[in-house]
């Protein structure tokens, strides 16, 4: 038997449901069991903004009181790319994060997120939009935690996909486990696809299709990145996420 | 400009396909104003719609021409491109995409087709400007994201203020007078004249009343029941329905 540290997690672990299971099957343990630590001071704001590349990620990441730790990614990569934050919140401290997975062919694109509200006061706030083709597949697991003495915590969660045609698919698993009693908690999702009517007004403007369904899925997944305040760095991540649709995803 | 031959058209809905339009044919030429009366279910939205080349509305007979080339044959937005617009009855909510955005991209795109030089950021916004003054429309409006958030009557003027800034040669409108107070419409009844009463454009406008026809003269009156025209004449055929009703009129077709 294999040291239990060394053991790589497969599809039958909770958190790891949705994963690409031939990739986990043939992947490092030991690096699948590494986090990234980041600690955030009394009152001060951490931002962090990338693309996710392919393989697992995982952050561990401690935002002290006051502070804020803001977290925007553009999930793309493939075969299998994850990305996983734990973030626990100090007494008033913040939580920001932008997400969107994005992709075709056979990819996994997901995001997992565990949230520990641990002192009164905090807030998080979470977006994250899938928009998948061909057999891919976009995930969000979330889970929030408040302990017994986080009175006043405000978290929400929302999460929407748009899967382009059949055989794309989208998962997500939003869990809350909440021991104080004075305390916001507000999650959403929904799947869909492309309005057909918005289309037809497009078309009726003259936009041909192409540009009219890039139009409806770029006002689709910008909301993930509304709370991003830097208007240069918001309209980046937006073209770094449009730029993976193809024209044979549209 | 349009004319319209033996036009059949058929719409799918849940339950297999309706015959809607039932051998239409209407002609309206360059610099004249049409009306479209009838009663409800008429056929009068399904001509807007199958016009404008709304997926699920099919012709089966008849042929539709524009300016000499077969309409029917191009995709929708090659019938905006080549002129025409359709001012839609309810116009659709666009969130997350304003309106500056959306006009400038349909516009340059038509002047794409077109073969035409695009327009940048500044000269779209002067443009879009003056559009939305003609229409008393606040520029902030036009940032915010397409008809979210705007009552019935800001949708319809903002149709008008679209189509302004669209400069189309062919306008099809319809029911744009529904949703407008007295003012409203006569704000839009001066918006439609101002944009496209000239001697190279023509109107197709499709109402329930008589009332927007006060503010733009129509050169003929149609009557549209069970799919076809049933009666055509000059304004004074508006007047005669409003006042005697459809039953009354028709009964004389």
């Amino acid at each position: 038997m294999p040291e239990a540290a060394t053991l790589a997690p497969t599809t039958r672990d909770e958190d790891w449901r949705y994963a690409d299971g031939d990739w986990l099957a043939a992947a490092d343990p030991v690096a699948l069991a590494a986090w990234e630590e980041i600690a955030v001071p009394v009152g001060e704001t951490r931002s962090e903004a990338f693309e996710v590349a392919a393989g697992v990620r995982r952050l561990r990441v401690h935002v002290s009181a006051g502070a804020r730790f803001d977290l925007f990614a553009v999930n793309a990569s493939s075969p299998y790319a994850r990305l996983e934050a734990e973030v626990t919140l100090a007494e008033a401290a913040h939580f920001e994060f932008g997400g969107v997975t994005i992709g075709g062919g056979e990819g996994t694109q997901e995001f997992v997120t565990k949230v520990v509200h641990a002192q009164p006061n905090a807030t998080s706030n979470q977006v994250v939009r899938a928009v998948q083709w061909d057999n891919s597949t976009g995930n969000f697991l979330g889970r929030i935690e408040v302990v017994k003495d986080a009175q006043k915590t405000d978290a929400a969660q929302n999460f929407r996909a748009i899967l382009l045609n059949k055989g794309a698919s989208a998962n997500t698993k939003p869990e809350l486990e909440i021991f104080a009693d004075d305390v916001k908690c507000a999650h959403g999702a929904a799947i869909g696809e492309l309005d057909p009517q918005i289309a037809f007004y497009m078309a009726a403007r003259g936009l041909p299709p192409l540009a009219a369904r890039k139009l409806q899925v770029h006002a689709f997944l910008a909301d993930a990145f509304d709370a991003v305040e830097d208007t240069n760095l918001r309209d980046r991540l937006i073209g770094q996420a449009l730029d993976q649709l193809e024209e044979g995803a549209l | 400009m349009l004319k319209i031959t033996n036009l059949h058209a058929e719409v799918a809905s849940d339950n297999g396909t309706k015959k809607i339009l039932n051998g239409l044919t209407l002609e309206v030429g360059a610099g004249q104003v049409h009306a479209i009366m009838g009663p409800n279910g008429a056929g009068k939205s399904t001509l807007a719609y199958v016009l404008g080349g709304r997926p699920g509305y099919e012709v089966t007979e008849g042929s539709a021409t524009f300016m000499g080339q077969d309409l029917l044959a191009l995709d929708p937005h090659e019938r905006a491109a080549v002129g025409l617009f359709l001012g839609f009855q309810y116009p659709v909510e666009i969130p997350g995409v304003s309106n500056v955005q959306f006009l400038r991209e349909a516009l340059n795109a038509q002047r794409k087709y077109r073969g035409e030089e695009t327009l940048s950021g500044g000269e779209f916004l002067k443009l879009a400007k003056e559009k939305a003054g003609l229409l008393k429309m606040d520029m902030d409006m036009l940032k915010r994201p397409v008809n979210v958030g705007f009552s019935g009557g800001e949708k319809k003027r903002n149709e008008m203020v679209q189509m302004g800034i669209l400069d189309p040669s062919f306008a099809i409108l319809d029911e744009t007078d529904s949703g407008l107070d007295i003012d409203a419409l006569r704000i839009v009844g001066d918006g439609i004249n101002a944009i496209m009463r000239d001697p190279a454009k023509g109107v197709l406008l499709i109402t329930h009343y008589q009332r927007l026809l006060d503010y733009v003269q129509p050169d003929v009156v149609h009557i549209l029941a069970k799919g076809r025209i049933v009666k055509s004449g000059g304004p004074e055929l508006a007047l005669e329905l409003e006042r005697e009703g459809y039953d009354t009129v028709m009964a004389d077709a």
